[in-house]
C-alpha cells in the first residue's frame, strides 16, 4: 500500500514535468512569453470577477444556510445585549467586506494591461488618506463606547440577593458547591481535599456545615445567579453557551461571572420544538486529552421547583458525617444540628414531591 | 559576465580599489563553507526558505490529519497505522495526540514558518540586496542566527518522534498544564524540549533581527536615504524592532516556566490538587504566564505579517505599474502599528478573570490597531485603481493577500470588543480570524515572495501557468475553508475539541466540518504545484533576464547569478525613491533608483534635482 502511494507519487512527478515541458515549448512556440502580458493576464483578470461572483454568493448562501445551525436567541439578560452588538457590529463589518472586495476584485478586470495604456502616477492624496482615517476612526469610536457600556453593565459586582453556584473545574468533569440553606459558600481549602471531598470544603468555618454537592447545575429562572469558579488542576473555562457566558476557570485565583437567566429548560424545549432539550456548559480552555468530553448538565427551573430541588438536596455534611473529625470541637454542636435539620427538611422536601407525584399520577 | 554587465543599468563603472568582493566568479571555499556554513546573505536566505518550506509541508500534513478527525469523525484511520503506529488505537486517533498535533500545527506554522521562513528568507535576501550593501552587517551571526534556527528546528523535531509525544497545551502552553507533568502526557519530556528547542529558536531570531536593524542603519548605499527605502525595507526593519522587544520576554515566560517545571518554584502554580496529591506550590499565577506570552504572542503576529505586507507593497506597485499609493502613510501605519502592538496584548485574555478595568482599556487600544490596518488596505486598492496591472503569479498572490488581510481583520473588530468576545473567545470564529488575517495572509505573501524574487535567487523563471493553477486552487481553497469557520464559531463551536458528538448542542454541522476538511486536504495537495515548480524550475527554468519584472529597485543591478558581494566593482547610487512608475513624461513606465534626475529631466516633478555632488572619493562600501 506505501510503497504503491510513493510510485504513484513518483510518477505523477514525471508526468507533471513532461506537461510543464511541453507547455514552456507551446508558448516559445507561439512567442507568449515575449509579450509583457498576453491572453493569460486577461483570463486572471477576469476570474477575479468570476471570483468576486463566487464569494459574495457564497457569502449570502451560507448565512442563510447556517442560519439553523446558530444558537437560539440569548436565554439570559446581558445575551441580548451582547448578541445585539454582535449583529450590530457585524452588519457594519459586512457593509465594508462586500464594498472593499467588489473593488478589490473588479479593479484588476478593469484596469488590467493593456500596451497602449499608462498608468496614472498617483503616490498621494491627503484628502483621501485623512478621510479613510477619520471615518473608520469614528466608527470604531462608536462601537467601542457601545462595547464598553455592555462590558461595564455585565462585569459590574453581582446583586447581595444572587443565588450562588460554585463551579470547580478538574481533569476532566465540573463539580458543582451549593451554598444550602444559609446562602452562604463556607470557605474552602486546596490542601483538604480528598477522594469524597473533592472541592477541599473546610469545615472549621461554620457556612460549610450545609454546603451541598450536585451532579448537576439547577438555577431559577429571572433571579440574578452568580457563579463562582475555580480550578482544581489546571486552566479550564466555563462556557454556557446559550447564555452567552464564559469565564475562565484558574487555579488559585477564584473567578466569577454573574447573569439572570431568562428562560427555563421547559421554555426552550417549546422554542427549540426539541423535547429533549438541555442546557450545557462546556469547557473551553484547553486541559488535556479529555477536554472535549468536559460536558455539565445546567437546568433552569421556574422558582417553586427550584426552591423544591434545592431543599431536597443532602448536605455533604449529612451525606458523609465522617467528616464531622473534621469541624473543630467547638464548633461540633451547631455542625450536628445542621445535619439533623438538613435531614429534615430534605426528608420532607422527598416527601413532598413524593405526594406530588402521587397526586398527579391520581 | 562582461555581457551582462552592458546590460547593467547600475552603471557600475568600477573606477576605484579591487576589494576582494569583486572576483566573486572565482568564490574560494570549499562546498562547506559556500552551501552549508556560508556567511552569504543570499545563502543563508535560502537555507531558511528550504527549511521553512519542509517545516510547511510538516505542519500541513498535520492539519491535514487533525482535520480527517473533525470532518469525519466516525472514519477508520487504520490505514495510517503504519505511519503513526500507537496513535491509532481500534482506527481512532487518540485524542491526546489530536491535542499534539494541534499544537505543533500551531506551534511550527506560527513560528518555524511565518516567523523564521519569512523574515529569515525574505529579510536576509532583500535586505543589502535593496539597501545597497555587500552584505549583512556581521555574516557571522547571520550563520549563526540559522544554525541557531537549525538547532531548534532539529529538537523540535525530534520532540514528536519520543515516546510520550510532542507538547500537547496548544501552541500558547499555558501553564498549569504546560508545567506539571503529571497533568498530560505531552506535558512531559516533550513540554521540556519544546522550552528548550523556543529558547534556541529565540536565540536565533534576535541574533537575525540585531542583524536586520544594524544593517538597514549602517550599511544604506549612497544616496538611499530613509525616505527613499522600499516599503519591504520598513516593514523588515520594524518586524526586527518588534523581535528585539518582545521575544526576550517570551524567553523569560519560558524561562520561569523551566523554573517551575524542574526547580520546584512556583511562579505559574498555586493551590494545586491533582492525582490524589495536593502540590506545595502557593502563590503563583498562572494569568501571570499569559500576560507575558502575550506580550510577545501578540506583537508576534506583527512579526509575521508586516513582512508580508512589505513584500505585497513592492509586488502590488511593480505590477500596477504605479507608485504605491501613500508611501508616507503606509509608513505611518508600519510605526503605529508597530507601536501599538505592544499594548493590545491582554485582548486575548478578556475572561481570565482578569480585571473588567483593564478589559476595557484594552478594548479600546485593540480598536485602535484597526485605523492603521485599514489605511493600509485602502492604499492598496487605491495602488490597483487605474493602474496597467500585469498578472505575475507574485501578483496574484499579493492581491489574495490583500483579500485575506481585510476579511480576516475586520473579524478583528469584533472580537476586539470584549462584551461580544465573551460568546466568541475562544471558539472557532477566532480560529477563522487569524487564520485568515494572520495565517493565510501571511503565506500569501510569503509565496509571492518566492515567485516575485526567484529569479534574483536562482537566476531563473519559476513555470507562470503553474503558479496561476497554484493560486486559483489556493485561494478558493482557503475561503472554502475558513469563510465557514466563522459560522460554526457563530454556533459556539469551541476550538481544540477532539470532538463534538458529546454535547447537544455542537452535534450539529457534521456536514459543514466534512466539506471544510476536504477542502482542507485538496489545499494542501495544491501546494505541491509549487513545491514542484519551485524545485523544478531551480534546474529547469527558463533563463531569468536582468530585471524581469521591470522594477525599480536595487536588487535587479546585479547580475544574473549575484556573487558573494553582490555588486560586480562600486555600489551603485541612488538619486530617487523606489516607487517612480509610470510617471509621466518617462518613456518606460519604470525609472530604476539608480537613474539621475539629470538623465531623466522630460519626467521630473518640481524640485527633484540631484544634490551638488561633493567631490568625495565616494567610498566602495566594504
Ligand atoms: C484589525 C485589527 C485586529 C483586531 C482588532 C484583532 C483582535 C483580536 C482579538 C480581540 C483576538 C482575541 C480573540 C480571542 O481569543 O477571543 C485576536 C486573536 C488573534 N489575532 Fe487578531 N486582531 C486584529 C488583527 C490581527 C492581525 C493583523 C493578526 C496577525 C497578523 C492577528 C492575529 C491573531 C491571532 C493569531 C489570534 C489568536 C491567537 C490564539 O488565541 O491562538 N490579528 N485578534
Ligand atoms: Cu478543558
Ligand atoms: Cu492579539
Amino acid at each position: 500500500m506505501f510503497y504503491l502511494i510513493i510510485t504513484a507519487l513518483i510518477l505523477l512527478l514525471v508526468v507533471a514535468g513532461l506537461l510543464v515541458r511541453a507547455q514552456v515549448l507551446i508558448d516559445i512556440f507561439t512567442k507568449s512569453s515575449s509579450k509583457r502580458a498576453g491572453l493569460s493576464n486577461q483570463i486572471n483578470g477576469f476570474l477575479f470577477v468570476v471570483f468576486l461572483v463566487f464569494i459574495m454568493g457564497g457569502f449570502v448562501w451560507i448565512s442563510i444556510w447556517a442560519r439553523k445551525y446558530y444558537l437560539p436567541d440569548s436565554a439570559s439578560v446581558h445575551g441580548v445585549w451582547t448578541d445585539n452588538q454582535f449583529w450590530v457590529t457585524m452588519s457594519i463589518l459586512s457593509v465594508v467586506f462586500v464594498v472593499t472586495h467588489i473593488l478589490l476584485f473588479t479593479f484588476p478586470y478593469i484596469y488590467q494591461f493593456k500596451e497602449n495604456r499608462k498608468a496614472l502616477f498617483y503616490p498621494v492624496n491627503h484628502r483621501l488618506e485623512f478621510i479613510w482615517t477619520v471615518i473608520p476612526a469614528i466608527v470604531l469610536s462608536l462601537l467601542v463606547f457601545n462595547g464598553w457600556k455592555v462590558w461595564s453593565a455585565i462585569t459590574k459586582e453581582a446583586p447581595e440577593n444572587a443565588v450562588v453556584v460554585e463551579l470547580v473545574g478538574k481533569q476532566f468533569n465540573w463539580l458543582v458547591r451549593y451554598p444550602g440553606k444559609d446562602s452562604k459558600l463556607g470557605k474552602h481549602n486546596y490542601l483538604k481535599t480528598d477522594e469524597l471531598n473533592t472541592v477541599g470544603i473546610d469545615f472549621t468555618d461554620r457556612n460549610s456545615f450545609d454546603d451541598y454537592m450536585a451532579g448537576e447545575v439547577h438555577i431559577p429562572v429571572n433571579k440574578p445567579v452568580l457563579f463562582k469558579i475555580r480550578a482544581r488542576d489546571v486552566l479550564h473555562s466555563v462556557f454556557a453557551p446559550h447564555f452567552r457566558l464564559k469565564m475562565d476557570a484558574v487555579p488559585g485565583m477564584p473567578t466569577k461571572f454573574w447573569f439572570i437567566p431568562t428562560k427555563t429548560t421547559s421554555d426552550m424545549k417549546t422554542i427549540t420544538g426539541n423535547p429533549e432539550f438541555t442546557y450545557e456548559i462546556a469547557c473551553t480552555e484547553v486541559c488535556g486529552p479529555g477536554h472535549f468530553g468536559m460536558r455539565l448538565k445546567l437546568v433552569v427551573d421556574d422558582e417553586d421547583e427550584f426552591d423544591a430541588w434545592n431543599k431536597s438536596q443532602q448536605s455533604f455534611l449529612a451525606k458523609n458525617p465522617d467528616y464531622l473529625k473534621s469541624v473543630p470541637d467547638n464548633l461540633r454542636k451547631p455542625a450536628e444540628q445542621s445535619i439533623v435539620e438538613n435531614r429534615k427538611i430534605t426528608g420532607l422536601a422527598v416527601l413532598k414531591t413524593l405526594s406530588k407525584s402521587v397526586a398527579k399520577t391520581n | 559576465m562582461a555581457s551582462i554587465e552592458l546590460h547593467n543599468p547600475a552603471r557600475s563603472v568600477d573606477t576605484h580599489g579591487h576589494d576582494h568582493h569583486d572576483d566573486h566568479e572565482h568564490e574560494e571555499g570549499t562546498f562547506l563553507t559556500k552551501y552549508i556554513f556560508s556567511q552569504d546573505h543570499k545563502v543563508i536566505a535560502k537555507q531558511f526558505l528550504i527549511s521553512g518550506m519542509i517545516w510547511a509541508i510538516l505542519g500541513g500534513t498535520l492539519s491535514s490529519l487533525f482535520r480527517l478527525q473533525l470532518g469525519f469523525p466516525d472514519m477508520d484511520m487504520s490505514i495510517l497505522k503504519p505511519i503513526l503506529g500507537g496513535w491509532i488505537e481500534d482506527g481512532k486517533l487518540n485524542p491526546e495526540f489530536y491535542l499534539a498535533m494541534v499544537t505543533m500545527h500551531g506551534t511550527i506554522m506560527v513560528f518555524f514558518v511565518l516567523t523564521a521562513g519569512l523574515s529569515g528568507t525574505f529579510s536576509n535576501f532583500l535586505i543589502p540586496l535593496q539597501i545597497g550593501a555587500r552584505d549583512m552587517a556581521s555574516g557571522f551571526l547571520n550563520m549563526l542566527s540559522y544554525w541557531f534556527f537549525f538547532a531548534s528546528s532539529v529538537l523540535m523535531m525530534w520532540s514528536m518522534f519520543i515516546e510520550t509525544g510532542p507538547a500537547s497545551g496548544g501552541w500558547v502552553i499555558y501553564p498549569p498544564l504546560s508545567a506539571l507533568p503529571q497533568a498530560s502526557p505531552g506535558s512531559g519530556t516533550g513540554m521540556t524540549m519544546w522550552l528548550f528547542s523556543m529558547a534556541l529558536f529565540i536565540v536565533s531570531s534576535l541574533l537575525g533581527s540585531i542583524n536586520y536593524v544594524s544593517t538597514v542603519i549602517n550599511m544604506r548605499t549612497k544616496g538611499m536615504t530613509f525616505s527613499r527605502l522600499p516599503l519591504t525595507i520598513w516593514a523588515f526593519f520594524f518586524t526586527a524592532i518588534i523581535g528585539i522587544l518582545s521575544f526576550p520576554v517570551l524567553f523569560s515566560a519560558a524561562l520561569l516556566l523551566i523554573f517551575d517545571r524542574s526547580l520546584g518554584t512556583s511562579f505559574y502554580l498555586s493551590e494545586i490538587y491533582i492525582n490524589g496529591e495536593a502540590l506545595p506550590n502557593m502563590g503563583g499565577s498562572p494569568i501571570l504566564f499569559q500576560h507575558l506570552f502575550w506580550f510577545l504572542g501578540h506583537p508576534e503576529v506583527y512579526i509575521v505579517i508586516l513582512p508580508a505586507l512589505g513584500i505585497t507593497s513592492e509586488i502590488i506597485a511593480v505590477n500596477s505599474r504605479k507608485p504605491i499609493f501613500g508611501y508616507k502613510a503606509m509608513i505611518g501605519s508600519i510605526m503605529a502599528i508597530t507601536l501599538l502592538s505592544f499594548i493590545v496584548w491582554a485582548h486575548h485574555m478578556f475572561v481570565t478573570g482578569m480585571n473588567p478595568f483593564l478589559g476595557s482599556i484594552f478594548m479600546f487600544l485593540t480598536l485602535i490597531i484597526a485605523i492603521p490596518s485599514a489605511v493600509k488596505a485602502f492604499n492598496y486598492i487605491t495602488t490597483l485603481w487605474r493602474g496597467n496591472i500585469v498578472f505575475t503569479p507574485a501578483m496574484l498572490f499579493s492581491i489574495g493577500l490583500v483579500s485575506f488581510f481585510i476579511s480576516g481583520g475586520l473579524t478583528g473588530v469584533a472580537l476586539g470588543n470584549s462584551a461580544i468576545d465573551i460568546q466568541l473567545h475562544d471558539t472557532y470564529f477566532v480560529v477563522a480570524h487569524f487564520h485568515l488575517v494572520m495565517g493565510s495572509a501571511a503565506f500569501f505573501g510569503m509565496v509571492a515572495g518566492v515567485y516575485h524574487w526567484f529569479p534574483k535567487m536562482f537566476g531563473r523563471m519559476m513555470n507562470e501557468k503553474l503558479g496561476y493553477l497554484h493560486f486559483w486552487m489556493t485561494f478558493v481553497g482557503i475561503y472554502c475553508i475558513f469563510f465557514p469557520m466563522h459560522y460554526t464559531g457563530i454556533a459556539g463551536f469551541p476550538r481544540r475539541y477532539y470532538s463534538f458528538t458529546t454535547y447537544d448542542t455542537f452535534k450539529t454541522f457534521g456536514d459543514l466540518n466534512a466539506f471544510i476538511s476536504t477542502a482542507a486536504i485538496i489545499t494542501f495537495f495544491a501546494q505541491f504545484l509549487l513545491v514542484f515548480n519551485f524545485f523544478y524550475s531551480i534546474f529547469r527554468g527558463r533563463r531569468a533576464p536582468l530585471n524581469p519584472w521591470r522594477s525599480n529597485t536595487l536588487e535587479w543591478t546585479t547580475p544574473i547569478h549575484p556573487g558573494h558581494g553582490n555588486w560586480v566593482g562600486e555600489i551603485p547610487h541612488v538619486f530617487r525613491w523606489p516607487y517612480d512608475y509610470s510617471k509621466p513624461g518617462a518613456e518606460e513606465d519604470f525609472i530604476m533608483q539608480t537613474v539621475p534626475y539629470s538623465e531623466t529631466t522630460s519626467s521630473n516633478l518640481e524640485g527633484e534635482v540631484d544634490p551638488v555632488e561633493e567631490e568625495s572619493s565616494s567610498k566602495v562600501h566594504a
